[in-house]
């Protein structure tokens, strides 16, 4: 089949045409630009934050009428709060083991800082930029992390202090984003780091596999996986305590929880969100991730639909408009195959015009999202697949207009017009 | 002639069904994409307190130097004060009305003792916050100026916590006990929660679905050491503990807002600003040179991102969709048109100028658009109540329906559809008559 006499009859209709190419590179610019968009945040909500999250659970408690004060005293006096609440949940009978923390992966409340290898440095001169977590000789154990190398926390190791104390662990455990990045030939078990530009050198005694900061927006991107664990009680008039319940019996463990802490001391606050599950932080950390991903895909969806119903509406209107030429074409010999071909080819070419606009549209899109929205380059591949989704598209709305005109009788062309 | 052109445009679009329903949909859901983002859009990109919002003012501070910038990654000043800083801005009240504040999350206990203790949140403030934002007050007013100077134990509570605490009555001069301490009650906010939280964007990071239920003075709250709850940036570790520590450190937690009325009142808090900064750096508190900015609410809010990036990438993706949805339309109505050649051939042979063709078309195109608007307006209803189902819910309970989403709905369905067919109806006005009736 050759082109000629195709593009001849396409340039008795440019208008359609162009707008049929032009609807097409619009569908491919915004399609793919959406798809890698929905790629972005499933890869992002699919990341493993380090723990196991089943059976997990999180109580935030806040004591009223508690001491307030930095004072040695205050602070033994809440850490004896603190500790009280521990035995309380820990001797529920649907709890496996507990730990206080300062904040759990996702929760978006977090302690950041940086870490160094000398002494005494500027605190925004540190090596690496770091979140902290605290806890006691059950931090790994309860939220399920895995340690690699090294020993996990014994309870000798555990102390106590002040909320805003700013003295910092003889011992630490590190994950192995942090320790790679401080120690890259992968000796990190047994040196020695300083937290916070502190003169105390911190050594650390363990090291884990991985494990996400608290923080789950943009601006904690570049340290997202790098952590110190410290084996540290903080004592302030809040706390918060992570809660693994035995296999399966979280349900019964969160309903238990919130009546036996009331029980041990009534002047607290516990609230609806006091006591939530791993996997409701989760929902709630990665709730505008999804909600635009599906956003992005409905839009597709409208999209595609609408695109090869306009190619459906303009390619019957064009068949029903050659009626008679297609009578004659097949009055001169032209098998239906060939009639049908000729449709799909028209398609294929119109189409080919629209993805070859829409490649640079698309591109242009995304360069425009980067400049003004975060966004980040959007690879080869998915324009590649962009192009190869709008083709198919295009012949699959084509296919039946096409057939239907491959119907026409060659009587047609005896007839008049 | 219209309920003519309006017959022969009904009549065109019943003779080919598949057609009409396939633009009703086009535009329908391309309209209800666009106003569904929309409505979200209008919504957080608001101004929080339009008549008042050129004259609010955040000032920012070069306390911690160009180093901090490079290292840090921030590109810019710290985006709240450090203790010393607000209080001295605070002494010198250089603006018509300032506060400095910090947000605070206390316990207050029940009266009734069978009830358990609620946490709620609030904010340390200035007596001069009240008549600076404008708070609508059901009972009771804000406190004086005294009050703050003498580190009274007053409160404004909520509407809401008034309704919790005192079943809603007038509670002016009863007590609420916070932390354990009685607080006399001097004023009842009238449902007041102003989206985004303009006044204090560092803490609260911009939409809440829950107002806030308590204010307290400044100085009160920092006497009970009542602790801020928030974000504390530092650029160096505070070198004493607790919270007074944070109070003698240069760590940064205090929103800032002053009032300033003219261009030329703007201009001496700007001066007042350098002024204030080259004294520091001469008392040598530091070494690089003063640097300030004095950002009007407007300009704070979009320097503070307020409006989520994924708010505005949506409707440019909707708005791309209702452009496709139009293309789509245009092409659509371009076949039908010419097809009716040889009838507008025989209009034009019987003295129908091509005005008449215009009208005749534009009609067409109007009921198509019209049909997609309401459509759309459903298709929107449907749009903004499931918003909460796909986004976060302090963002999703702002957009709302309301009588001008709808009108502007239909307007954009008509104005865009008849936009679609002007080029269709050229060419249909372009059609030569002779030519026409030759053919046939």
């Amino acid at each position: 089949m050759t082109l000629h006499p195709m593009i001849a009859a396409l340039r008795k209709h440019k208008a359609g045409v162009i707008l049929i190419a032009l609807q097409i590179a619009l569908t491919l610019a915004i399609v793919c630009n959406a798809v890698f968009i929905i790629g972005q945040r499933i890869e992002r909500v699919n990341r493993p934050t380090g723990l196991k999250e089943q059976d997990l659970f999180l109580v935030t408690n806040q004591w009223v009428g508690a001491p307030t004060g930095d004072d040695p005293a205050s602070i033994q006096k809440l850490d004896a709060l603190l500790r009280e609440d521990l035995a309380t949940l820990r001797a529920l009978p649907d709890v496996a083991s507990v730990t206080p923390v300062n904040s759990v992966p996702l929760l978006n409340s977090s302690w950041n800082g940086s870490v160094a290898l000398k002494p005494d440095t500027a605190l925004l001169g540190g090596k690496a930029r770091t979140t902290y977590y605290f806890g006691d000789q059950n931090f790994i154990g309860t939220l399920g992390v895995h340690l690699i190398a090294g020993r996990d926390f014994n309870a000798g190791d555990v102390t106590n202090k002040g909320f805003r104390n700013t003295s910092e662990p003889s011992v630490i455990i590190v994950s192995k984003a942090l320790a790679d990045t401080l120690f890259p030939k992968g000796d990190a078990i047994g040196k020695v780091i300083y937290l916070d530009g502190s003169g105390t050198p911190s050594t650390i005694v363990g090291e884990v596999a991985r494990i996400q900061s608290p923080a789950t927006g943009s601006w904690a991107g570049a340290f997202v996986w790098n952590a110190v664990i410290e084996p540290i009680r903080l004592n302030a008039n809040f706390a918060r305590y992570a809660v693994r319940a035995k296999p399966g019996r979280l349900q019964a463990a969160m309903r238990e929880a919130t009546p036996a802490l009331y029980k041990a001391d009534p002047m607290r606050v516990l609230d609806d969100d006091s006591v939530k599950s791993f996997a409701d932080i989760r929902a709630h950390a990665y709730r505008a991730d999804v909600g635009m991903a599906v956003l992005m895909g409905v839009i597709c969806v409208i999209l595609l639909g609408v695109t090869a119903a306009g190619i459906v509406g303009l390619t019957s209107f064009w068949v029903g408009q050659r009626h008679r030429q297609i009578g004659v074409r097949r009055a001169l010999g032209a098998r239906k195959v060939d009639i049908l071909h000729y449709f799909q080819m028209e398609n294929l070419l119109i189409a080919g015009l629209g993805a070859v606009a829409g490649i640079a549209l698309a591109v242009g899109l995304n360069l425009l999202l980067m400049k003004y929205y975060e966004m980040d380059r959007m690879p080869v591949p998915y324009v590649l697949a962009g192009v190869v989704l709008v083709l198919l598209l295009g012949q699959g709305a084509v296919f039946t207009p096409a057939r239907r005109a491959s119907n026409v009788p060659p009587v047609v062309a005896t007839r008049a017009a | 002639m219209f309920g003519y052109y309006l017959d022969l445009a009904l009549r065109s679009l019943k003779r080919s069904p598949g057609l009409t329903v396939l633009m009703v949909l086009a535009i329908g859901f391309g309209v209800a994409a666009s106003m569904t983002t929309w409505s979200v859009f209008r919504a957080v990109s608001g101004d929080p307190i339009p008549w008042k919002s050129s004259r609010l003012f955040v000032p920012q501070l070069d306390i911690w130097g160009p180093d901090s910038r490079k290292k840090s990654g921030y590109d810019d000043l710290p985006e709240a004060l450090d203790y010393t800083d607000a209080m001295a801005l605070m002494r010198d009240h250089r603006a018509k009305l300032q506060s400095a504040m910090y947000q605070i999350s206390p316990s207050v206990v029940p009266a009734d003792a069978a009830k358990h203790p609620i946490n709620i949140s609030g904010h340390a403030v200035y007596s001069e916050f009240f008549p600076m934002l404008d708070v609508p007050f059901q009972y009771g007013s804000g406190w004086s100026a005294k009050d703050d100077h003498e580190r009274a134990h007053v409160v404004v509570i909520s509407s809401k916590l008034n309704q919790k605490l005192f079943g809603g009555a007038n509670s002016v001069g009863k007590t609420v006990d916070i932390e354990g301490k009685d607080y006399r009650v001097v004023g009842v906010a009238n449902h007041w929660n102003p989206q985004p939280r303009f006044y204090d964007l560092v803490n609260s990071g911009g939409f809440h679905t829950d107002a806030e239920d308590l204010f307290v003075p400044f100085q009160t709250a920092i006497d009970m050491g009542m602790p801020n709850d928030g974000n504390t940036n530092c650029s160096e570790i505070p070198k004493e503990a607790g919270f007074v520590g944070l109070q003698h450190s240069s760590c940064v937690w205090i929103a800032y807002m002053a009032e300033l009325d003219g261009a030329s009142a703007v201009r001496s808090y700007r001066d007042y600003l350098n002024n204030y900064m080259r004294q520091q750096q001469q008392s040598g508190r530091f070494a690089w040179p003063p640097k300030t900015k004095l950002h009007s609410l407007p300009g704070w809010l979009s320097y503070e991102h307020v409006v989520p990036s994924d708010t505005k990438v949506s409707l440019l993706v909707a708005l791309g969709l209702l452009i496709v949805c139009l293309v789509n339309t245009a092409g659509l109505l371009l076949a039908k048109f010419l097809r009716r050649s040889s009838e507008i051939g025989v209009r034009r042979a019987l003295g129908a100028p091509r005005a008449a063709v215009y009208a005749q078309f534009l009609t067409e195109a109007g009921i198509v658009g019209a049909a997609g608007g309401v459509l759309g307006l459903l298709l929107t209803g449907l749009g903004v109540a499931s918003v909460g189902w796909v986004l976060p819910k302090d963002i999703a309970a702002l957009a709302k329906l309301d009588v001008s989403l709808l009108l502007l709905t239909l307007v954009v369905a008509v104005v865009a559809t008849m936009l679609a067919g002007l080029y269709p109806t050229y060419r249909a006005s372009r059609v030569q008559p002779a030519w026409q009736l030759k053919s046939n």
